[in-house]
């Protein structure tokens, strides 16, 4: 039987690495999007506890830790970053695959914060967005998700198809703050 | 121009989508006068009206937007889910 | 000629820099004004309609006169003010509007024509003939008359734009500012210095004032360096707010690299800013005014704030024997300031009678005007009339005041008007103009040091409050001077000659008079019938005169007749800045498909589909058309298989109890009737009962389905089902979420299609397990994916769909299996003219004028329950037989091009728009028929198979007889996609 061979979305485009700031590509593990139907929001969240130990995220935030996440995702859904889902979930809310529909990058480093200003319409500076945070928005004309992981460091998610305008648009950008000096 | 979502807080203009002012969905039944006025009469009055927004870059929440067309004062967002509810 | 000991230019730096090819050499700190006025070059450019010889006016960014172009080719940037370039090796910068050079200029010969020139003279003269306008008096009035030229090239700088937030945006660093920042910075304010200057402390660098003690240039540096000191504060220079817009969003403007002959690598020319604030200060100080005389704008002749700021700032005096003219104490402060640096004053005169002592050496002239002066390229002599007669006073230079107008302009770009202060004779902003927004200092009217710190501690307090911060400890208002700004005002000195309003625009005081007799009364008028306030300075030295001189004319006082608005931006911002970074790559986001680069290695030519690139066909080597290549893929479909990419197409997975519920309610026809494992197509309309998309839709589960959308609607459908979701059937338990990114999915169409999926498969299919319209999951190669037997090109068709990673590794496992079969890869090209052939619509068709009832799709529209648009296509006129319908069209006799866009016509008729019966939507030929075939709209349509009418396509020159049949031209019955 052929094997088909896995590419990952940023394949041959990252990693960056300019000035203070470095993208990398990151694999996420299964992502699955978890939409609690009417009324099922605590029972979501017990069951995401019992089985992933992790709490539903509040808006805007995100719960867990590198390797298994759950990042607020918009309007009543959650994105469960890392372990395959638990199909016992399913009774309580939506669960959708979206381990391919996304590309995956982290953006780190001291100006980290200056390179996404370029791009992101939303107050990323760490008074205003915590690690734990997490934001549907803009990364200049792409839909995304951005969470903070640390105090120099972004997650950020966008369309798969995407992933070159992506890689291009941060480039520009973290050539931009380098020059600065 | 900024909206402040209820859910998202405050967004720059380039987020949303613009739908129109504020209506009920008429009946089936109720009439071609009713439809007309859904789909085709507007007031455009220089001052408060309701309309409807979509956060389509962010949480993906239609909103209801209280706003003044003279001054461009938001006098309120609030969902439009929350609002069938109330 | 460069002062010594005064200025805070380093002289230990000197810049080599030509001007007019001319090499002189500045110091770093220098514009190009200060370094060419030290060097004592006056004369700077010519004026826009005369050609008059021009010098500096001011010493800020509202420069009028000194214009010029820098760099050459892609980098040539025109118009730049020779006020705010700061000199830099290398500079080479040329003046504008002169030829051959800017002494000799030819075009100078318009200044003896002036009295044929006033205002209204190119709206008199060149109305007749007709067509001469655009042939003749345009280039030739273009050519003689303007500023300067773009190279045509493509912008070789980047510039970028960017986001930034502030709880408190200080716009503006002299000391209304500095001290707003220093209060709301020590409170821990999180606050946002932005100077248009490349040094903060505005007025201060240009005065002799002290505070507390310091010389004032030496306080601001000392604020500066605190003001760096705090993590909460970040101070932004050669930085201008050109707007000011709703909700606290300022624009601005950040001449990041504008100071060097090109960026560092990687870096930008300029940033433009979007600044979101939720208090702002305007500390924008204020424009000092210019007073009209005759001959006012001869080199040599500027403002008598910019004399100082020049003398001050960048030791250069601008002249060595200098008189002063003003209305007001501040000019005295010029007479003063050049005595004390050794420089000689002629004669300080001022227009007032009664005027306390100005503390000079110099003659002292009150009551007298300035009432014309000689000197063609640069300033010889000035006349005075004084009480005691006319004198005739040599200098080289005249610094004039008028007084100061508060730089109102923010204040108005949300429609503010500004208020008339009698007292300081000018207009301070409205407060409230902009909500959240303060103005303080000398843009509000207050023009003495202490008044502006004070000013900026007051505002900077208010802020804190609302911020819930307190105020810091012990912050006194430093100590300055506070002198009462004394004014009479003095807009025009009576004369014969023509005494200039507007520098820019060559607007003279006879010009304003002519408008008003010409009955062009209303500002806004008068500005449009003279240009006056036009071009890059907005008017910024002469809108207030130019309107009092109208008030007067008119016997109006000035707050009746008003202001013209003042509109971003407030300063000139290139189109290459507005547009930053949107261009090439960063215009928008390229989606690229799982295939795209196995595509581009085939050589297949990418068009864009929305966003996404998609290929048109994919070319063999003997191939020389594209047709050849289309035709052959067409065959790979209808004989052997074809490969191809559909992951455009949205797709959206519905769950929940409500699901069924909710595509009832947004499709015309029925899905809460569809089987598990089966694939339906489904119509969507518009509220307004026109067609929106179509697409299929599996069921997975008894809650679980698939909708697919056509890749131009993608965004479109998800927002309307989000809207139909939330707004209209937020009772409905259903979820939804895109997931076309998720899926790589591939059509494998043609009669050997099965064949080719069973040797991929890990569980063989055949007609019963998986008939016509069935779907579900299946292994494939060790991947779990999902199948759809579906066909848009009417053959034997699947859909197969893969985890996108394994998009590219499928694809070419699939083409590779295809060729061996005998088929192979198809692009856009043959999946338009398969699909053509089975009459299946496209947004060609559905383009938004079209109704189910226009294609023949009436019958979809359930009866059974309500849907979207189910009322509003019921209209009379929507269910018209006599509408544009659907139909297909062939050529009769010989075959002919057929076109998309074509009118239809019957034969018998003449050819105007009225007798036009319909159009075309698409057309292709087909290789399957071996002719050309359409879809068209046509009034009555089905109603007419088998007649000939005329097909007839003006832009393209192309006619034919064409025979009206049904839109499906192959396999009517259908009997090749079950098969």
């Amino acid at each position: 039987m052929v094997e088909l061979i896995a590419k990952s979305p940023c394949a041959g485009l990252l990693p960056l690495a300019i000035g203070d700031v470095q993208v990398v590509e990151v694999d996420l593990g299964v992502l699955t999007s978890i939409a609690p139907y009417a009324g099922q929001g605590g029972a979501t969240s017990d069951a995401l506890r019992a089985a992933h130990g992790m709490r539903f995220p509040k808006l805007n935030r995100a719960t867990g830790k590198d390797g298994a996440r759950a990042i607020w995702f918009g309007r009543d859904m959650a994105l469960l970053a890392g372990p395959p889902c638990d199909a016992s979930m399913a009774e309580h809310a939506a669960l959708t695959d979206q381990s391919d529909a996304w590309a995956s990058v982290v953006v780190s480093g001291a100006a980290a914060e200056d390179v996404l200003a370029r791009l992101v319409p939303i107050d990323l500076r760490q008074a205003h967005f915590a690690t734990g945070h997490a934001a549907r928005t803009l990364v200049k004309h792409m839909a995304a998700s951005i969470t903070r992981t640390g105090p120099e460091s972004f997650l950020i998610l966008v369309f798969r198809s995407m992933a070159r305008t992506l890689a291009h648009d941060l480039k520009e950008a973290m050539e931009a703050v380098a020059a600065r000096g | 121009m900024r909206l402040t979502c209820p859910i998202c807080g405050a967004r720059d203009r380039r987020e949303f989508y613009y739908q129109g002012e504020a209506l009920a969905r008429p009946a089936p039944g109720a009439g071609a006068e009713a439809w007309d006025e859904y789909l085709h009469l507007r007031d455009n009055p220089a001052g408060v009206r309701r309309e409807l927004w979509q956060h389509e870059a962010g949480c993906g929440a239609w909103l209801v937007v209280e706003r003044n067309t003279s001054t461009h004062e938001v006098l309120g967002v609030s969902l439009v889910l929350d609002e069938a509810q109330a | 000629m460069r002062i010594d000991g005064k200025g805070l230019v380093d002289r230990s730096k000197p810049i080599r820099f030509q001007f007019e090819g001319i090499g002189h050499t500045g110091f770093e700190g220098d514009t190009l004004a200060s370094a060419l006025l030290a060097k004592g070059v006056r004369l700077m450019g010519r004026s826009f309609k005369y050609h008059r010889p021009r010098g500096v006016l001011s010493a800020g960014s509202e420069e009028p006169n000194a214009l010029v172009t820098i760099g050459r080719g892609a980098v040539q940037e025109p118009n730049v003010r020779a006020t705010m370039l700061e000199i830099h090796d290398g500079l080479d910068a040329r003046a504008q509007n002169a030829w051959p050079s800017l002494k000799l200029d030819a075009m100078a010969v318009n200044d003896l024509a002036w009295p044929f020139l006033g205002a209204g003279f190119y709206y008199k003269t060149f109305m007749w003939p007709r067509g001469f306008w655009e042939r003749l008096y345009e280039p030739v009035i273009r050519r003689a008359a303007g500023l300067g030229a773009l190279s045509g090239a493509h912008a070789a700088d980047r510039h970028e734009k960017a986001y930034a937030f502030c709880d408190l945006l200080v716009i503006g660093s002299g000391p209304a500012g500095l001290m707003a920042a220093l209060t709301a910075g020590r409170a821990g304010a999180d606050v946002l210095l932005v100077e248009e200057d490349s040094r903060f402390g505005g007025r201060l660098n240009a005065e002799t004032f002290q505070v507390e003690g310091l010389a004032g240039s030496d306080w601001a540096a000392q604020a500066i360096a605190e003001l760096c000191g705090m993590p909460n504060v970040r101070l932004m220079h050669r930085t201008a707010v050109v707007g000011a817009y709703d909700h606290g969003t300022y624009a601005a403007v950040e001449r990041v690299n504008a100071h060097r002959a090109r960026p560092p690598e990687g870096g930008v020319r300029e940033t433009f800013w979007r600044i979101v604030a939720k208090h702002a200060i305007l500390a924008a100080g204020a424009i000092e005014r210019p007073v009209a005389f005759e001959n006012n704008d001869r080199p040599g002749i500027m403002t008598a704030g910019a004399v100082r700021a020049y003398l001050n700032r960048w030791g250069a005096s601008p002249g060595r024997r200098v008189a002063v003219f003003g209305n007001c104490d501040d000019a005295h402060r010029t007479a003063r300031d050049l005595e004390a640096a050794g420089v000689e004053v002629a004669a300080l005169i001022d227009s007032r009678e009664d005027i306390a002592h100005p503390g000079v050496d110099c003659r002292v002239y009150s009551g007298a005007v300035v009432t014309g002066s000689t000197g063609r390229l640069g300033l010889k002599r000035i006349s005075v009339q004084a009480a005691d007669g006319r004198k005739e006073i040599e200098v080289d230079c005249l610094a004039m005041s008028g007084g100061w107008n508060p730089t109102v302009h923010v204040t108005c770009h949300m429609n503010g008007r500004p208020t008339w202060r009698e007292d300081i004779a000018s207009f301070v902003p409205t407060p409230g103009s902009i909500p959240g927004l303060v103005a303080v200092g000398a843009c509000a009217g207050e023009f003495s040091t202490q008044a502006c710190l004070t000013a900026g501690a007051v505002a900077a307090k208010e802020v804190l409050k609302d911020l819930g911060l307190k105020p810091p400890r012990g912050a006194l208002v430093p100590e300055a001077e506070d002198t009462p700004y004394r004014i009479a005002p003095l807009w025009a000195v009576p004369g014969k000659g023509r005494a200039w309003l507007d520098f820019q625009n060559d607007v003279t005081v006879k010009d304003v008079r002519q408008a008003a007799v010409e009955n062009f009364r209303s500002v806004e008028h008068m500005k449009r019938y003279t240009t006056q306030g036009m071009a890059t300075d907005q008017g910024k030295n002469s809108n207030v005169g130019a309107l009092a001189v109208l008030a007067d004319v008119t016997g109006r006082g000035i707050p009746e007749t008003g202001i013209t608005t003042f509109r971003p931006p407030f300063s000139p911002v290139s189109v290459a800045t507005f547009g930053a970074g949107a261009q090439g790559m960063g215009f928008a986001p390229q989606r690229l498909t799982t295939s795209h680069a196995e595509s581009v290695v085939r050589g297949a030519p990418m068009i864009e589909a929305g966003l996404w690139y998609r290929p048109s066909y994919f070319p063999q080597d003997s191939e020389t058309h594209w047709r050849q290549s289309c035709d052959r893929e067409v065959g790979y479909v209808r004989n052997a298989v074809g490969v191809c990419d559909v992951s455009t197409l949205g797709k959206i997975d519905l769950q929940g109890p409500g699901a069924a519920e909710l595509l009832d309610f947004v499709y015309t026809n029925g899905f809460s009737t569809l089987k598990v494992g089966r694939v339906r197509y489904g119509l969507m309309l518009r509220e307004d009962g026109f067609v929106m998309d179509d697409g299929t839709t599996a069921r997975l589960g008894p809650e679980h389905f698939v909708m697919t959308t056509t890749t131009a609607a993608a965004g479109q459908v998800m927002r309307h089902l989000e809207f139909v979701h939330q707004v209209l059937c937020p009772h409905l338990d259903v979820r939804f979420t895109s997931v076309t990114e998720q899926w790589a999915q591939f059509a494998v169409a043609g009669p050997k299609s099965r064949a080719l999926l069973n040797a991929v498969l890990e569980q063989p299919i055949d007609n019963d397990s998986w008939p016509f319209m069935a779907c579900g999951e299946i292994m494939l190669c060790d991947v779990r994916g999902r199948l759809f037997r579906i066909s848009f090109s009417g053959e034997h068709a699947y859909e197969v769909a893969v985890p996108a990673r394994f998009g590219e590794s499928l694809f070419k496992l699939l083409v590779a299996r295809a060729e061996a079969l005998g088929g192979g890869a198809y692009g856009m090209e043959a999946l338009n003219v398969l699909r053509l052939e089975k009459g299946h619509i496209t947004h060609a068709e559905i383009h938004g004028r079209t109704t189910a009832f226009d294609i023949g799709f009436a019958r979809m529209v359930s009866g059974k329950k309500d849907c979207i648009g189910k009322t509003m296509a019921a209209r009379e006129g929507l269910v018209d037989p006599g509408r544009e319908r659907l139909v297909g069209l062939k050529s009769v006799g010989e075959d002919a091009t057929l076109s998309a866009g074509a009118h239809l016509f019957d034969t018998s008729v003449a050819m105007t728009p009225e007798t036009s019966l319909g159009y075309t939507t698409s057309a292709a030929f087909s290789p399957t028929l071996g002719h050309h075939i359409a879809l068209g709209f046509l009034q009555h349509g089905p109603d007419r198979l088998g007649e000939v009418i005329r097909c007839v396509d003006h832009m393209r020159g192309l006619e034919a007889e064409v025979e009206i049949c049904d839109p499906v031209f192959f396999d009517p019955e259908g009997g090749r996609a079950r098969g």
